[in-house]
């Protein structure tokens, strides 16, 4: 436990390093062991690595001091591990430059969230686990034949190369779909969300948390990298498709959260939703796409913290309640002031109100809609914000009023709540810093689509 | 080091920082939180009385920061800035005195101060804000910490209350946030500016910009109560007496208000949107608002309520005042704002002394109630004159302004609506009066708590004592300096004749 909160602190000292380095000479390739693209195995690193390292780095020390206070004994010795194996897969999927090794990195990244959702037993966890199990593996899959063709078509696996080589051909367009498909169903992108709620829901909550701010950037990242560089210039209306999709995952996911009774099923669609505005970028970054990329970028990083943050909170509901109905929360606020303030700050940057980072990312997006005369993007926009409003404060109510059913509470350890809050107040904190985050983000310009030549 | 650009974030941190301390003080630790909420409000209004005086002199205060590449986070102290920010920074340390009162010994205090000194921190944002982004963040931010003072009390009802409001003011919130970011889109500024930034736009973007004047118009006037967006505001009533005071006299009302303000003014400016054909529709709104709210007013027996809808009456009048186009009836709008704030903060104190001490809830219930506490009913009876509109208390300058400015402006029926409304004004407030001071007192009060000799407590006494005193103040020395009166002039002046 000690030396996974010191690893942790390790790899946040290394993305610092990182950063000052990339901050001073631009994007970074590295070659491990002196070999160069077709043989050996390349590492890039520009700011789009470096946002996701850092958010990979800052919730997971967060959740790996929360873990500490929240696992006993019995179910700690099969965590850590398996936390450790997650974050090196995605350490090693944010940095890098070749499809087959972003297969490889994905495919332990899956292996490790379904153990990890499995974790805490039951029958509940064990079929969500199963269910997400075979969902990820399909995934892979689907991504691995995508690998397959591109090789077998363009003759490389190394990201620049193929940018270079791409054409508008079938095996492009049908690598695109294979690899699409599968990682917008390892995203849980609507209609493919199916095993979402059940496998979020049911893990213990330092993995909901876990899976829902880190895992499903990870297959977005892959999707983003991919887009932006081999398969944009060549789309031929996916992106059409693609922000379809998104509204309907933000209209659908938010309506499902909106139904539910219990607190973790509702977060665990609100994620639904949100991965739907990820999406909705594809179309819009036809017009203007720095502008676009920054916002989901934004998106992406407020939300990490946000559900990390709402997760969290919903685990110290749980742990002192016993359980999470919401109509019985029991004047929470009062009782546990830390969480409700948690879960209301996290819920104010995922509605996107302001001041916070989700504010940010949807003023950027709801720019680029405007200026572009996309009045069905706006108006699902707002129509999901005024949706999340509605889910969040409809937990937020309840947490006022006593409740019919009084409960004996357990007492939750402070650390548990310390970092729900302080993950919250970062969410809240970044629409204050996008001066300092937009430039960073866009160094080695990851947003400028450099494949336009063929 | 320039003071000049941290005055107005000083303000605003001024009620933050204590409200954030105030969050992680125990219950009862009760002096220390009655010392921080004293110093906030006391620090904010020597901070506000050195932007009066240095404004005076020509300073000029403006903190900016970056917000996002081309927008930044603006604080400026205009005139109309410090005429809503003196107004809410020293109703708010009146305020704060009366909840200390109010809420001895009753729960959650803590809970109430911090989200109490968001509310006040949000209001002074909002006044302050010299974009329109910044307008927006501070209004949101008004929303979110005025929903825990209103389920405060943490009864279904008061859930129920909470719910209606952020329907009402989250839609609202949207549709403000879909005008901004178009109107930004079109523009690429938001800087308030005297007289509006949209005159240079072209003929073509005609029905865009009526589009967004509806929209901003619809979201500022959920929380200024126009008709038919005020649904929320009469079960907004269920939330402590000082939270209802602050809501109805600075806070949420009166930020709308003074948003449609801003909107008509330094967004679009008055003669453009004079031009696009929006004014006088809002002009109508706001008068079939007025008779609306005063009508509504006449049936309701529960106190609060009825003052609840006299509110979205009252509040009209700024609108009104603003849409009527002219230099005259901008000056009656404009000081409304400020005397529509001392009159129902002095109402609403006492419908709390009221309630606090005798029980008493309903106007019903009134009779005699001018015997027992004759100076609660003093200052009741001073603001209720004042909505009437009697010389020579507050409300009378304004209508008077309204009215000699519709004329000017050649819009007689201005001058109907509102004798008609000073009419129903005086129905419903004068039976009231009656009932206090010349029926029987009945032989026992529904719930009396023991004052000992005075009437009630001196936290609850003295500011209703203090605002009435100030409603008489600005009728009677309307024309000395500094005084509301002459502000609106000030801001009237620069509105329609300085080039």
């Amino acid at each position: 436990m000690g030396v996974s909160v010191a690893t942790l602190f390790a790899v946040m000292f290394s993305t610092v390093g990182l950063g000052f380095q990339i901050l001073d000479n631009g994007p970074y390739h590295h070659t491990i062991g002196g070999w160069v693209a077709p043989l050996g195995i390349g590492l890039y690193a520009d700011g789009l690595s470096l946002l996701m390292l850092t958010i990979t780095a800052l919730v997971g020390l967060g959740i790996s001091v929360y873990a500490s206070a929240y696992f006993e004994q019995s179910r700690s010795v099969h965590f850590w591990p398996l936390w450790l194996f997650l974050l090196a897969a995605l350490n090693g999927l944010f940095l890098s430059a070749d499809i087959f090794n972003l297969y490889i990195t994905l495919e332990l990244m899956g292996l490790a969230a379904v153990a990890l959702a499995a974790l805490s037993g039951g029958v509940n966890a064990l079929a969500g686990a199963m269910r997400y199990l075979l969902t990820t593996l399909l995934g892979s899959l689907a991504y691995l034949l995508g690998v397959a063709l591109l090789y077998h078509g363009y003759g490389s696996v190394d990201i620049s190369i193929l940018a270079e080589r791409a054409d508008a051909t079938p095996v492009l367009w049908a690598s695109l779909g294979l690899m699409g498909a599968g990682l917008a169903l390892k995203m849980a992108l609507f209609p493919l969300h199916f095993w979402l709620p059940s496998a979020h829901a049911s893990a213990p909550a330092p993995v909901s948390a876990l899976l829902s701010a880190l895992v499903i950037k990870g297959g977005f990242y892959i999707l983003l990298r991919l887009w932006l560089e081999i398969f944009e210039p060549h789309s031929s209306g996916a992106e059409v498709l693609l922000g379809l999709l998104g509204s309907a995952a933000i209209i659908w996911g938010s309506l499902q959260a909106l139904r539910q009774t219990r607190l973790k099923l509702l977060i665990a669609y609100s994620t639904v939703a949100q991965v739907g505005y990820l999406f909705m970028a594809f179309p819009l970054s036809m017009g203007a796409g720095v502008t676009v990329w920054s916002g989901v970028a934004y998106m992406a990083l407020s939300h990490a913290l946000a559900k990390a943050a709402m997760f969290l909170a919903a685990g110290n509901l749980l742990h002192f309640g016993g359980h999470d109905r919401i109509a019985d929360l029991d004047r929470v606020v009062q009782r546990l002031p830390l969480t409700a303030g948690a879960f209301a700050l996290a819920g104010v940057s995922i509605i996107g109100l302001p001041p916070s980072g989700g504010f940010i990312g949807k003023w950027l997006l709801l720019q680029s809609a405007l200026t572009q005369g996309q009045w069905g993007m706006v108006i699902v926009m707002l129509l999901g914000s005024l949706l999340a409003a509605a889910y969040v404060f409809k937990v937020l109510g309840h947490a006022f009023i006593q409740a019919s059913v009084p409960h004996e509470p357990r007492a939750v350890p402070a650390r548990m709540e310390w970092v729900a809050l302080l993950l919250a107040c970062a969410a809240i904190l970044i629409g204050f810093l996008a001066p300092i985050l937009l430039p960073l983000i866009n160094i080695g310009d990851p947003f400028v689509i450099t494949g336009d030549i063929s | 080091m320039n003071w000049d650009a941290w005055i107005p974030l000083l303000v605003v941190a001024s009620s933050l920082l204590p409200g954030l301390v105030i969050f992680t003080l125990a219950e009862e630790r009760i002096r220390l939180r009655t010392t921080l909420n004293m110093f906030g409000a006391i620090s904010k209004l020597l901070l506000v009385g050195v932007m009066l005086w240095g404004v005076f002199h020509g300073h000029h205060y403006e903190t900016r920061m970056p917000l996002l590449p081309d927008l930044e986070l603006v604080l400026r102290a205009g005139p109309l800035a410090l005429l809503f920010v003196s107004l809410s920074t020293l109703l708010w340390l009146v305020t704060t005195v009366y909840a200390i009162g109010y809420l001895e010994g009753s729960p959650h205090r803590s809970r109430f101060f911090g989200f109490f000194s968001l509310c006040v921190t949000a209001t002074v944002g909002v006044a302050l804000a010299g974009n329109m982004i910044t307008f927006l963040i501070f209004y949101e931010l008004l929303t979110l910490s005025t929903y825990p003072l209103l389920v405060h009390r943490g009864t279904e009802e008061a859930r129920r209350a909470g719910q209606t409001y952020l329907v009402y003011t989250i839609i609202g919130g949207a549709l403000l946030l879909l005008g901004t970011a178009w109107l930004y889109s079109l523009t690429g500024t938001l800087e308030f500016t005297p007289r509006g930034f949209l005159s240079e736009l072209g003929g073509e973007h005609r029905s865009a910009l009526i589009t967004i004047f509806i929209l901003m118009i619809a979201g500022l006037g959920v929380k200024a109560a126009l008709f038919p967006l005020h649904g929320w505001l009469p079960l907004a009533m269920v939330a402590p007496a000082p939270v209802s005071a602050l809501l109805h006299a600075v806070a949420v009302v009166k930020a709308g208000a003074f948003g449609i303000v801003r909107v008509v003014y330094d967004v679009f400016g008055i003669d453009f949107a004079s031009a696009l054909g929006v004014i006088e529709p809002l002009a109508w709104l706001a008068a079939f608002t007025i008779i609306y709210g005063s009508l509504r007013a006449l049936f309701q027996d529960d106190l609060k309520r009825r003052l609840a809808f006299s509110t979205v009456s009252q509040v009209s009048y700024i609108a009104l005042g603003v849409a009527i186009a002219g230099p005259v009836a901008t000056i009656g709008g404009v000081v409304h704002l400020v005397h529509q704030g001392l009159m129902k903060i002095t109402l609403f104190f006492c419908a709390g002394n009221l309630a606090e001490t005798l029980g008493i809830h309903k106007v019903s219930e009134m009779n005699g109630v001018g015997r027992r506490m004759p100076w609660t009913m003093a200052a009741f009876t001073i603001g209720a004159f004042g909505m009437i509109g009697a010389p020579p208390l507050a409300g009378f300058i304004s209508k008077w302004y309204l009215g000699m400015g519709a004329l000017e402006a050649g819009q007689s029926w201005v001058v109907i609506v509102l004798a008609g409304s000073s009419l129903l004004n005086a129905v419903y407030f004068l039976p009231i009066l009656y009932a206090a001071w010349f029926r029987k007192a009945p032989d026992s009060w529904p719930h009396e708590h023991d004052f000992g000799r005075k009437e009630t407590a001196l936290a609850l006494l003295l500011p209703p004592l203090i605002t009435a005193a100030l409603v008489l103040a600005a009728g009677l020395l309307a024309t000395l300096p500094f005084s509301p009166l002459e502000w609106a002039k000030l801001i009237s002046v620069r509105e329609f004749y300085q080039p």
